[in-house]
């Protein structure tokens, strides 16, 4: 019997295997990673610095002991080229690999945005382990960091680095950080906070340019301002990955399609987590990924089992202001707001005024868990 | 770090999402009282940040520096 193959050694790769696991104990899993494949908690790359962690400490557990526990073979180090669907077969570099049904957990890159100047192509982006490696290598005997992106790993870098002690330059073309998640009051608490820590924000305009300068980089804002800086990270956003699905035919829009039982538009071929579009959903975030992962075992385990989306918060993890969003649908409604020095508490109403989201910045995050239970779900 | 010497209470971190349990601050708004050990949080309790249950993902202990 061919294996279930899963591509991607990320949360979204190892949470379906571990899941799957459970279910059938003996059944045949490979998994396939382009990188080392060790497990790691990749939301706490933007917090590493002030936990005191070294990349090294973050490599939790390695390859080889994720194959004992999960009883799977792992190809570390291997790029996948071609997916041909009609012999369910992959095509990597030398070798073949034939599968019974094959999980897409690719995940997503990091969106370029692009820069002129001599040393655009020293911004660097934190997207996996390697690149926090190189990352915190940089910042080494180091203080001057500009962040492009107030989004949400922009802020919580800007958080992490300023409290070490870095001196952090934040710049986004939004009037506000966490545009996309928080209305103004709460996005301006966000800022305060930040700033209190020492965070310096360029809002409403872009880095137009980074130049090598005498003493590191230099970045041209379009404002005409100009920023010295040693290390400068973009944090703009992700962008599922998608190519291979697209050459292989695949339904792809802004993710690689999917029905509710997560299966593309391939039969026998289904995907999960930052690269996916689950019924027009792509949700980049820890807690959708698991419920994927926990449906998606069952199915290939021979139980059907359509996601359910509950409503699930997006927790921003910066402690000089923590944050807890539970986003509303696109849908017509407005949000009540109430703040005080503490914190602001931001709820959204639908047009007939029934809870349809809610924004906590602060203290108010102490409401999440009451909050929580009144959401509407995602996905039901 | 918090200073658990006296009552020996530990700091625990999920090794998914970084999310801290302090057994000396218990989660009240779960359910769960302040000086409740991580032992004795039910199996099925779930990680309140990333929804990894007790049971799959052993806490990993954070060692005071």
């Amino acid at each position: 019997m061919e294996p279930i193959v899963i591509l991607g050694s990320g949360l979204a790769g190892y949470t379906v295997a571990r899941e799957f696991r459970k279910l059938e104990p003996a059944a045949p899993l490979v998994i396939v990673s382009r990188d080392e494949a060790s497990f790691y908690s990749k939301p706490m790359l933007s917090n590493a610095l002030a936990a005191g962690k070294t990349p090294e400490q973050l490599a939790g557990t390695s390859a080889a002991q994720m194959a004992d526990q999960l009883r799977a073979t792992i190809l570390a180090g291997r790029e996948i080229e071609v997916l041909d669907t009609d012999r369910r077969t992959l095509h990597f570099g030398a070798g073949t690999l034939r599968y019974d049904r094959l999980v897409l957990a690719l995940g997503a890159d990091p969106i370029a945005v692009p820069l002129a100047g001599d040393a655009a192509a020293e911004v660097l982006r934190v997207n996996d382990l390697a690149d926090y490696a190189r990352f915190r290598a940089a910042l080494e005997g180091r203080t001057r960091v500009v962040i492009l992106g107030a989004g949400l790993i922009g802020c919580e870098f800007a958080n992490d680095l300023a409290a070490k002690g870095f001196q952090v330059r934040v710049v986004d073309p939004a009037p506000q950080p966490l545009g996309r998640l928080l209305p103004t009051p709460a996005g301006e608490h966000m800022r305060a906070a930040l700033a209190a820590i020492g965070v310096q924000w360029h809002l409403g305009t872009t880095v137009a340019a980074v130049n090598r300068a005498p003493s590191g980089l230099r970045c041209a804002l379009a404002d005409g301002t100009e920023l010295e800086a040693d290390v400068v990270l973009s944090a703009i956003g992700l962008r599922p990955r998608v190519a291979l699905a697209q050459r292989a035919g695949l339904e792809v829009a802004r993710g690689i399609v999917t029905d509710r039982l997560l299966q593309t538009s391939a039969s026998g071929v289904y995907a999960l987590g930052d690269c996916a579009e689950v019924e027009g959903h792509v949700l980049p975030y820890v807690l959708p990924l698991m419920q994927a992962a926990r449906a998606l075992a069952k199915t290939l385990a021979g139980q059907p089992t359509p996601v359910a989306y509950p409503a699930m918060p997006v927790v921003v993890k910066t402690p000089a202001s923590p944050a807890v969003v539970c986003p509303p649908a696109a849908i017509p409604g407005a949000w009540r707001l109430a703040q005080d020095p503490a914190g602001v508490e931001g709820l959204f109403e639908d047009a007939a005024g029934r809870l349809a989201g809610f924004a906590l910045v602060g203290a108010a995050c102490a409401k999440k868990h009451a909050l929580v239970k009144t959401m509407p779900a995602v996905l039901r | 770090m918090i200073d658990n010497q006296e009552n020996d209470m530990k700091v625990w971190q999920c090794v998914v999402c970084g999310f801290v349990y302090d057994e000396a601050k218990g989660l009240p708004e779960d359910g769960i009282a302040a000086g409740t050990r991580w032992q004795d949080i039910p199996a099925d309790w779930a990680c309140p940040d990333c929804g990894v249950a007790k049971a799959d993902f052993e806490m990993a202990e954070v060692v005071a520096a």
